[in-house]
Parts: C-alpha cells; sequence; structure tokens
C-alpha cells in the first residue's frame, strides 16, 4: 500500500543523498519526494511516498532513521493526516474549449494562473487522487505540460514532528 | 587559542583521539598532511603499497585490538582503491576511520587531476561521512568520525579533506572538542528489561534452546558475558563465522559453527530447537538457507545494538535493542536472581535434549578421510597448524575454502583470535589483516591461512612485511584452483571448471625468498608437522608454507540450496541427509 513518510533532517549538504541513495541500495521504490528547509533553517521536512507492505515499511523506516542525519521520522499513513500536493498544467485553450476548461477548473477549485491566446495555466492542490481525478476530466483537452510538487503532509490535530 | 595549519590541525585531532597508527599511502591532495606527519612523532605511519591493503590492515588492526583503524589515501586511485577495504569493514561492522584527500576546493566537480567524488563513491558502504569545507570543521569532523565509527552498531566513517585546506601558511584556531554530541544521533545504550525478562521466559521454558551468537558478541566485547550465560543456562551454543571464538570452541557445550558450512550438530539443533536466543547475529543467508523453512519450531528472541538488524531476514517474538555486553549483563542477574528463587530448574530438564544433540554429534560430520600415501588434506594442514600454534595464534583468513577449514578445525577459545571477512567475502584480506594484527601484537604469533589464489591477490605486502619485520606465518593451502568457485563447478555444473584453475603459479619460495622472507614446501604428510614446527620456531622472519594440498576436496558439511532447510545438508561427496 501507499506510504507516506516524513523526515526531519540535518539541513546539509549531502544528506538528501544519502535518503536517496538508500532507496536505491536497498530496492525501496520512491513515488514522490518533496524536500525542503523549515522554520528552523538548520532543518530540512522532507516528505516521500513509497509503495510497500508492513515488513518492508519496517525495515525503510529503520534504515532511514540509522542514517547520521535523520533526526526524526514518521509514517504518516499510521494515522489520521492531511496530505496535499501543488500541480500546474499547461493547456491549449482556444475557441471553445477556454470556457469549458474554465468550467472544469472551478469545479476543482483551480486557478488559472496564466493565460495566452492559445494556452491557460491552471494551479491546483488537493490529495494526489483529486489531481488525477482533474487530469481524467480534462483528457478531452490537449495537455502541453504537467509538473506536480509530490505530497507533502503532516498529522492531523496536534500531533507534531519536531526536534 | 592555539593556531595551526589543515594539515597540523589533522594530526593533532588524531593524536588526541590516541592513534597509534596510521596506516596509508602519500599522493598529491596529501602532501600537506603528510607533511604534518613527518614533523611529529607520536603516530607510527605503515606504508603499504597498495591503498586495499591499508584499509584491511587497518581493519585487521582494529579487529583484534577493539579500536579504531586509521587509513589515508590520497584522492583519486588513492580513495577508489580503499573503496573494497572499506566496504569489508562496513559488512563486518568495524570501527575505521578513513581520511582522504580531495582535490583543492576550486577545482572541485571539474573533473581535475586525481579527482573522484569519495563522498559519494563511498556512500552506501560507509555508516557515515564528511566534506570538510574549511580547516575549521576539522577538529569538529574527525572527533565525530570517531565518536561515530566507534559506537552503536560500529562500521567505517571517510573524511575527505580538500588539500588547500591543509595548507601550513593558512593557520586558524585549534580546539579539539571535549565532547561529541550529535542530535539526531543516539545509539541504545541498555536493552528494555520489560523484554529482557520476555526473553528469559522463553528461555527457561524451553525445551530445546539454543544459543546463536554472532559478530556483535565479539564486536561489542560481549564473550565474556555470553560465555558465562551459556554456562548458566546449560544450553548448546553455535557460533556464526563472524561470532567464532565468541564462546570457547573447546568447550562440550560448543555445537560448532552453524550454517552453509556448519556441522552437522548445529544446523541439525537449531533446526529442531523450540526456542532460539540469537546475540549479536544477523540471520545472513549464508546461516539461514531457505527463509520459509528456518527453524520450524522456534521462538526468537534476538538481542542486537542495531534495530534495523532486528527482524530484517527472520520475524522475531522479542526484539531487544542494546548492547550485547550490557544486555547479557542485565540478563544473567535476572537469570540468576530466577533459579535462586526456585522458580525454575535448568540444567537436568536439558538432559533429553542433549542426547538428541549427541547423537547428532556421534555423525562426526568433521571427520577427515585421508587415504596413507595420497595428497595432504587441507584439513589435516588446518588441525597441524592448531597442533604447533597450541591454538593460541591469531588467525586471518582470505576468502574461500581455506576460510571454511580454518573456520571448522582451527577451534577458538578467546574473542578476536579469528579475523576473516565474514560479510563481504574480500579475497586478498588475509594478508594485510594479519599485518594490521602483527603491528598491534608485536609479540604474538599471527598466523595467515591463505590459498593460491588469494594471496596472489594482495601479494605486493610482502615488501611491507620486509619493510616492518613482520613475522608473519604465511599457511598457503596450496590447491592449483580456486577451490570454492570449482567446489561449485563440481556440484552444480557438472564439473566444468570455468577459469577455476590457476595456471602458471608462481613459485611460492623463491617470490618470498626475493622479499627476504623464508619460504618452504610440504607436500607429503608426514613432513607437515616438522616443517610447520620449524616455521613457527622462526620468531623474527616472515615465514610462508606453502603446502601441496588435495585440489578435488571440497567443504563439508555443506548446506544444499535452494529450497533447502537447515537440516538438508551434503555430509560428504554424494551424501546427504
Amino acid at each position: 500500500m501507499k506510504r507516506i513518510i516524513s523526515v526531519l533532517m540535518e539541513n546539509e549538504a549531502g544528506a538528501l543523498s544519502r535518503v536517496i541513495g538508500l532507496f536505491a541500495q536497498r530496492n525501496y521504490n520512491i513515488e514522490t519526494l518533496t524536500v525542503a528547509p523549515t522554520e528552523d533553517i538548520t532543518l530540512s521536512r522532507l516528505t516521500l511516498t513509497t509503495f510497500a507492505n508492513d515488513k518492508q515499511i519496517e525495515q525503510i523506516t529503520k534504515q532511514l532513521n540509522k542514517l547520521i542525519e535523520v533526526v526524526k521520522l514518521v509514517d504518516l499513513t499510521d494515522g489520521e493526516h492531511i496530505e496535499r500536493e501543488l500541480m500546474l498544467v499547461k493547456l491549449k485553450a482556444t475557441g471553445s474549449q477556454r470556457a469549458e476548461i474554465k468550467r472544469t477548473s472551478d469545479i476543482f477549485r483551480g486557478q488559472i494562473v496564466d493565460v495566452t491566446h492559445n494556452a491557460y495555466t491552471i494551479q491546483l492542490t488537493g490529495n494526489a487522487e483529486k489531481l488525477d481525478a482533474f487530469l481524467r476530466a480534462i483528457s478531452e483537452s490537449t495537455v502541453l505540460e504537467v509538473v506536480r510538487s509530490g505530497i507533502s503532509g503532516l498529522s492531523r490535530g496536534e500531533k507534531i514532528l519536531a526536534l | 587559542m592555539e593556531m595551526l595549519s589543515g594539515g597540523d590541525i589533522l594530526i593533532r585531532s588524531l593524536q588526541a583521539e590516541d592513534v597509534d597508527f596510521i596506516f596509508g599511502y602519500p599522493g598529491g591532495a596529501v602532501l600537506h598532511i603528510y607533511d604534518a606527519l613527518f614533523r611529529q612523532n607520536k603516530i607510527q605511519h605503515v606504508l603499504v603499497r597498495h591503498e586495499q591493503a591499508a584499509t584491511h590492515m587497518a581493519d585487521g588492526y582494529a579487529r583484534s585490538t577493539g579500536k579504531p583503524g586509521v587509513v589515508f589515501v590520497t584522492s583519486g586511485p588513492g580513495a577508489t582503491n580503499a573503496i573494497t577495504g572499506i566496504a569489508t569493514a562496513y559488512m563486518d561492522s568495524i570501527p575505521m576511520v578513513v581520511v582522504s584527500g580531495q582535490v583543492q576546493r576550486h577545482l572541485i566537480g571539474s573533473d581535475s587531476f586525481q579527482e573522484t567524488d569519495m563522498v559519494g563513491i563511498s556512500r552506501p558502504i560507509v555508516k557515515h561521512s564528511f566534506l570538510c569545507k574549511k580547516a575549521e570543521d576539522i577538529a569538529d569532523a574527525i572527533s565525530k568520525a570517531f565518536y561515530i565509527a566507534t559506537t552503536g552498531r560500529p562500521g567505517p566513517v571517510v573524511v575527505d579533506i580538500p588539500k588547500d585546506i591543509t595548507s601550513p601558511t593558512d593557520l586558524v584556531e585549534y580546539e579539539y572538542p571535549e565532547e561529541v554530541a550529535i542530535r539526531s544521533y543516539h545509539p541504545a545504550l541498555k536493552g528494555h528489561t520489560g523484554q529482557i525478562k520476555k526473553a528469559i521466559s522463553l528461555l527457561l521454558a524451553a525445551e530445546r534452546p539454543m544459543i546463536y551468537s554472532g559478530g556483535g558478541v565479539i564486536q561489542g566485547n560481549g564473550a565474556a558475558m555470553l560465555t558465562q550465560l551459556v554456562r548458566l543456562i546449560g544450553a548448546p551454543v553455535t557460533n556464526t563465522l563472524m561470532g567464532l571464538g565468541g564462546y570457547p570452541a573447546t568447550d562440550p557445550q560448543f555445537v560448532g559453527m552453524l550454517g552453509m558450512h556448519g556441522t552437522y550438530e548445529a544446523n541439525m539443533a537449531m533446526h529442531h530447537c523450540d526456542f532460539i536466543l540469537a546475540v549479536g547475529a544477523r540471520f545472513d543467508d549464508r546461516v539461514t538457507n531457505t527463509i520459509s523453512k528456518f527453524c520450524p519450531y522456534a521462538k526468537i528472541a534476538h538481542i542486537d545494538i542495531d534495530p534495523a538488524t532486528i527482524s530484517k531476514n527472520i520475524a522475531v517474538d522479542v526484539p531487544i535493542v542494546g548492547p550485547v555486553d550490557n544486555v547479557l549483563t542485565e540478563m544473567i542477574a535476572l537469570i540468576e536472581f530466577e533459579l535462586e528463587s526456585g522458580a525454575h530448574e535448568t540444567k537436568n530438564s536439558l538432559a533429553e535434549w542433549w542426547a538428541q544433540i549427541e547423537g547428532w554429534r556421534g555423525q562426526d560430520s568433521l571427520k577427515i578421510n585421508h587415504v596413507a600415501g595420497e595428497e595432504i588434506k587441507p584439513q589435516q594442514a588446518i588441525e597441524a597448524v592448531y597442533k604447533v600454534t597450541a591454538g593460541k595464534s591469531y588467525v586471518t583468513s582470505d576468502v574461500g575454502q581455506h576460510q571454511m577449514f580454518a573456520a571448522l578445525y582451527y577451534p577458538f577459545a578467546e574473542p578476536r583470535k579469528w579475523i576473516n571477512s565474514g560479510g563481504l567475502g574480500t579475497m586478498g584480506f588475509g594478508l594485510p589483516a594479519a599485518m594490521g594484527v602483527q603491528m598491534a601484537f608485536p609479540d604474538e604469533v599471527v598466523t595467515c591461512i591463505t590459498g593460491d589464489g588469494s594471496i596472489q591477490m594482495n601479494i605486493q605486502e610482502l615488501s611491507t612485511c620486509a619493510q616492518y619485520e613482520l613475522p608473519i606465518k604465511i599457511i598457503n593451502l596450496n590447491n592449483r584452483s580456486l577451490g570454492m568457485v570449482k567446489q561449485w563447478q563440481d556440484m552444480q555444473y557438472e564439473g566444468r571448471h570455468s577459469h577455476s584453475y590457476m595456471e602458471s603459479l608462481p613459485d611460492f619460495v623463491k617470490l618470498v625468498e626475493a622479499y627476504g622472507h623464508v619460504g618452504f614446501v610440504v607436500d607429503e604428510l608426514d613432513a607437515l608437522v616438522p616443517v610447520l614446527e620449524e616455521a613457527y620456531s622462526i620468531r623474527d622472519r616472515l615465514v610462508f608454507v606453502d603446502i601441496r594440498v588435495d585440489h578435488n576436496e571440497h567443504v563439508y558439511p555443506m548446506q544444499i540450496a535452494p529450497n533447502g532447510s537447515m537440516r538438508d545438508m551434503w555430509l560428504r561427496k554424494g551424501v546427504r541427509t
């Protein structure tokens, strides 16, 4: 099943490559990956999704914890959590298509963030399933380009991942 | 505060860590460092002939002393040559600090002369690594490197240092950190008492308990506690290849090594036991045979410093994360309390189990089948070495048949005396490892058991042995073959010996004599012990004993793979369980 692992790690050169190298070395897959510094600039927060069973996820989290630069981590899919992904889609938009695309975008609470005579760029946030559904809904249109951020997430309620 | 150059800071930092030997090889990127080394006399540098040997020497030093081994290599080829030795140390959890030179900072990334991304290339085979960006970083990196290499599950740490930050003209403030604290690194210092108690109840309730211990007992200094526990419980104990010496191998409670080439009684006892206490062992595939058929009747408690090792290959019932010495000490105290309170009886209740084990032991799976007048059996050569050294030698080995024969026919009474590359299986390990041991223990007898294939993988170190007057005894089980490869080809490829012959072997005696050493050839059994006695009587010279052994001999027992369980073994050619 899909797992979302959120990792708090030292914001140092080489730390990210150790995480990624570990996945390649131990034959684990990475579906999505997103990383940026946190409010404490000495720390980075990395969120990755992977497909793994319980035994595999136990190994993955233990091996990640062994990396010296990994401070803490949590498997968000263990509990209630919020996940979000950002997607930018550039579509061919001419003539009557323009109104149709706008309507579909509104239904998905997307925003048109760039407009030319022939194209729209739509910004959409949500969980991965919602973004997938949007791409299916506009499948009649000509998609020129899609870029997705990968999933970011955190636990619901007062549970936090911090030092 | 003192002002020093980066090169001097490195050397002073190593002195602060009480380093007595550095094994290394100079080159362009480490010239400033070697100059700083020249201007001091606290640390002895050992000049090898190939960087791989430097890492194995440091490794042998570390395995025999328990202290971290230290290596210097230059950038580029110096660094890449060290990789095999770093990987060897990583697989066997050996503490090591490797300082590699790097090109000047402004040249990094420009494909400059002798540049390689050492931090990148070593990443999967180090516990951690540092790239120092400025001279002020060096002392901190070294202190952290030693701390990380030696605590928790030990392992190699690389410190990569660009040449320009070691320049003698740039002085920076030096103060060696008194304490190391890393907020993201907290190795376990003791086991969870509740878990330990759970393991004890299973252990005391078991009718057929087994104690299975590995390299963690050696590296974690737990051999004395393990021995005490085993005797207290009265249970049989088996050691992995890495764990030999963790329990005295001549003791009746020791059933021998287990695994692919384990004894019949060890593998049978494992298969039939109802409880396993695994101590500092990692359920390696060379131990378990087919995972799904592993020990079908056993509940398992597993003590290990590394949580990731627990339930990695085999799911266990009671995980205990902690250092083996500490956990075993706590366990012994709790068991003694239990026994004194009269809640349990132990030794008597295991009589039936021991009777079964004695039955398996009666099979005598290590019996040597030698016919008078025929070539020496390699096992006989090891037995003779054991006899002549009275079992007291440090023994290093290379990789292959001779390694298994040494493990099976030289019973080790103490930890840290048996030194071999178990995890990575590195041919060429034996001689340099023996050199590291001999450096650490100049007055002890150090034997390198090797073969005609392995010895040639680092044979250039005979020169280093001459330079440092290392009186190592090299026992070459010469079967004119890559014996283990040939054995598998005999058993699984209908005897098609694809490239497993060593053609045009050198005259080893002449070769070692060219380096100023002593060489002997043995080709008949009667001469074996007398020649070995003569060889070992020479205390001040390296002696190479080239023993011509039966090239058709196979290592037995041998587990049947694939799809076999612990109890499925070849006992002799054509005879299986």
